[in-house]
């Protein structure tokens, strides 16, 4: 914050052209409009997400309101309670438009938990490679490369036959395929890092290996995480669409995107295409704008292509 | 010998993962199967014996090419998958195809001519393509063409033919029209890769030396494009989709589900429903072994197409 207001004063007193990093980023990441759309549909995605209870129009998991008789009604029409079902009801007779906002919760919950559970542990295991060098450098890339020659569903697939369904533990799953792809992306990054002066100089000042690491390499590696993070949120959130459509991951009680897509699955030949189509979009655009952001953040943050 | 230690620890990795899974008994025993009847079927099924020792046993019979019975079907479960593999591999060909013969023409064009509208809307469509959930597209697939439209069937194989011993069900129309749609879908994100990928080997291809050369040579633009830039871009095409063919067969399991297509992936998902054991092991036993497979057939392939991996390896 302090630079941008920093910035507005030079910018008063007539010191135009005067660009600290922060800005630059900001208005270089502004020049493309879509990106910026795509942020502010996250901006919102997210809020409805964090906001469900107070935003949607009935409660999906209150089973006082849900009633049966409600079940597969067509977008528009009323139900037993009065409400409108705006986007019609799924198999349960429970309220579209409130489900998906209760599915966007946990899906964003699930994928950006383990979008950070997994880059807190690849950034461990990736600059204790990098620092370290010699065998343990290579057994974790060993480890890493073995793991990335298999698909990530793949993985998934295996941890959650052997797991079992559960919130905990399509979480476990999604760590577990993330964590090397933020491990090797810091890797590579802080092997360049390493050999800068800076990190010479503060090993020259006594420094300990853990302030070195985390205080003076780590800052400088994180662009790159930054970028591989916001891609891989929105791979984890597919993939756990994925799994739950699946039957793996989510369970029935604590119904995401994908299971909802799921449920909707079943009546899709009979011509009820609201149940899957609606959760299907909004399961689409966060990935889609998600997807968006990264794409620019990459374009901005990476120097290579920086005029 | 790296190849073989992965398959040896993946072996362990995936039987021990399985057996943690639930007891398969309680499924498979009847309700009113009394003390002594469950007992004999555990005795039946070797499931009575510890765990390091059905370990044991499975690695012996694995390396002679048993990977156990079916606790569901009673027979084979190798023999099971294997029945099932043509589907799935017809399935992840005809999606590679998809992706090669309508993906590099594509990327390329985007990378002759970046600015354009055409090339502009067909990188957009490789975002959408990556990120799309392929389910979801799939199910968008059958309400649009097969309940609304009616054009093609929504389940299933169709017509299949014998051709060299494997059933194939794209030669008849029949089965080719219910092979186009898990196809697509199956490569859609594929397609997008192979779109980015060869933009941007074009892009970079273009502003080599050799290039202008070619161009100052005056030789015509569609041969400088076909031949000079082409030969460039399919290496690290080639890599990918190889290494993405495993990757395919592992997906499929969501395109199969979708489409109710015959392949291993429905069986695993249908056995994974019902707890067989060693269908699961057997398919992860496959799996993993196709992927050491097309790992090192990939590598092959690289250094044909690449010298300078070859002569890098003779150094070295």
């Amino acid at each position: 914050m302090t630079s941008i207001e920093h910035n507005t004063k030079l910018e008063e007193e007539g010191y135009e052209g005067v660009q600290t990093p922060l800005r630059r980023f900001l208005s270089d990441f502004c020049e493309a409009k879509l990106a910026v759309a795509g942020f502010f549909t996250i901006f919102i995605i997210a809020l409805l997400a964090i906001m469900a209870p107070f935003i949607a129009p009935t409660d999906p998991y209150d089973l006082a309101t849900v009633s049966v008789l409600d079940s597969r009604l067509a977008p528009g029409e009323a139900m037993m309670t009065g409400t409108i079902a705006h986007l019609g009801t799924d198999g349960a007779g429970r309220d579209m438009v409130s489900a998906m906002i209760y599915g966007l919760r946990i899906s964003l919950g699930v994928g950006i938990g383990s979008g950070l559970i997994a880059m807190l542990i690849g950034i461990s295991f990736g600059l204790l490679s990098a620092y370290a060098g010699g065998k343990i450098d290579s057994v974790f890339m060993r480890i890493v490369d073995i793991q990335l020659s298999f698909p990530a569903i793949l993985v998934a697939l295996v941890l959650l036959v052997t797991l079992g369904k559960g919130v905990d533990k399509t979480i476990i799953a999604l760590v577990v395929v993330q964590w090397a792809y933020y491990a090797r992306t810091i890797r590579g990054t802080a092997l360049v890092e390493r050999r800068r002066e800076y990190i010479e100089s503060a090993v020259c000042l006594g420094l300990s290996k853990n302030r070195i690491m985390f205080r003076h390499l780590l800052p400088n590696c994180l662009a790159p995480m930054i970028v591989v993070g916001t891609m891989q949120i929105a791979h984890a959130i597919s993939l756990e669409a994925t799994l739950s459509f699946l039957g793996l991951g989510m369970p029935q009680t604590e119904p995401s995107l994908g299971r909802l897509i799921s449920n909707g699955f079943e009546y899709i030949l009979s011509g009820k295409y609201w149940i899957s189509v609606y959760p299907g979009i909004a399961l689409l655009v966060t990935i889609v704008s998600i997807n968006l952001v990264g794409d620019r953040l990459r374009d901005v943050l990476n120097p290579r292509l920086q005029k | 010998m790296q190849s073989a230690l992965v398959v040896v620890i993946m072996s362990f990795i995936v039987f021990s993962g399985v057996f943690l899974v639930g007891d398969p008994v309680e499924i498979l025993v009847s309700d009113d199967a009394d003390q002594e009847e469950r007992e004999m079927m555990i005795k039946s099924m070797g499931l009575d014996k510890p765990f390091l020792v059905q370990y044991g046993i499975f690695i012996s019979k694995a390396i002679k090419g048993d990977l156990g019975d079916s606790f569901v079907f009673q027979e084979p479960a190798l023999l099971l998958i294997l029945d099932r593999m043509p589907a799935t591999m017809e399935l992840a060909v005809v999606a590679l195809l998809i992706a090669v013969l309508f993906g590099i023409p594509l990327g390329v064009w985007a990378g002759l001519k970046p600015e354009s509208i055409a090339s502009k809307s067909i990188m957009t469509g490789s975002i959408l393509g990556f990120s799309l959930p392929t389910f979801w597209v799939g199910i968008m697939m059958i309400l649009l063409f097969a309940v609304m439209l009616g054009w093609l069937p929504s389940t299933g194989r169709g017509d299949v033919q014998i051709i060299l011993g494997m059933p194939i069900s794209i030669f008849s129309w029949d089965g080719f029209s219910h092979v186009l749609m898990p196809a697509v879908n199956l490569a859609l994100f594929k397609l997008s890769m192979v779109i980015r990928l060869a933009r941007a080997g074009t892009r970079e291809v273009l502003h080599q030396d050799y290039i202008k050369f070619a161009r100052a040579k005056g030789l015509k633009e569609t041969r400088i494009i076909l031949i000079h830039v082409m030969k460039n871009i399919l290496i690290p095409v080639v890599t990918v989709l190889g290494l993405e063919f495993g990757g395919l067969v592992a997906f499929s399991v969501v395109t199969e589900t979708v489409f109710a297509w015959p392949g291993m992936g429905k069986l695993l998902i249908d056995s994974i429903g019902l707890l067989d054991r060693p269908i699961i092991v057997a398919y992860l036993m496959i799996i993993v072994f196709l992927f050491v497979l097309i790992n090192l057939l990939v590598d092959i392939c690289y250094s044909i197409l690449d010298p300078r991996v070859r002569l890098q390896d003779i150094k070295s």
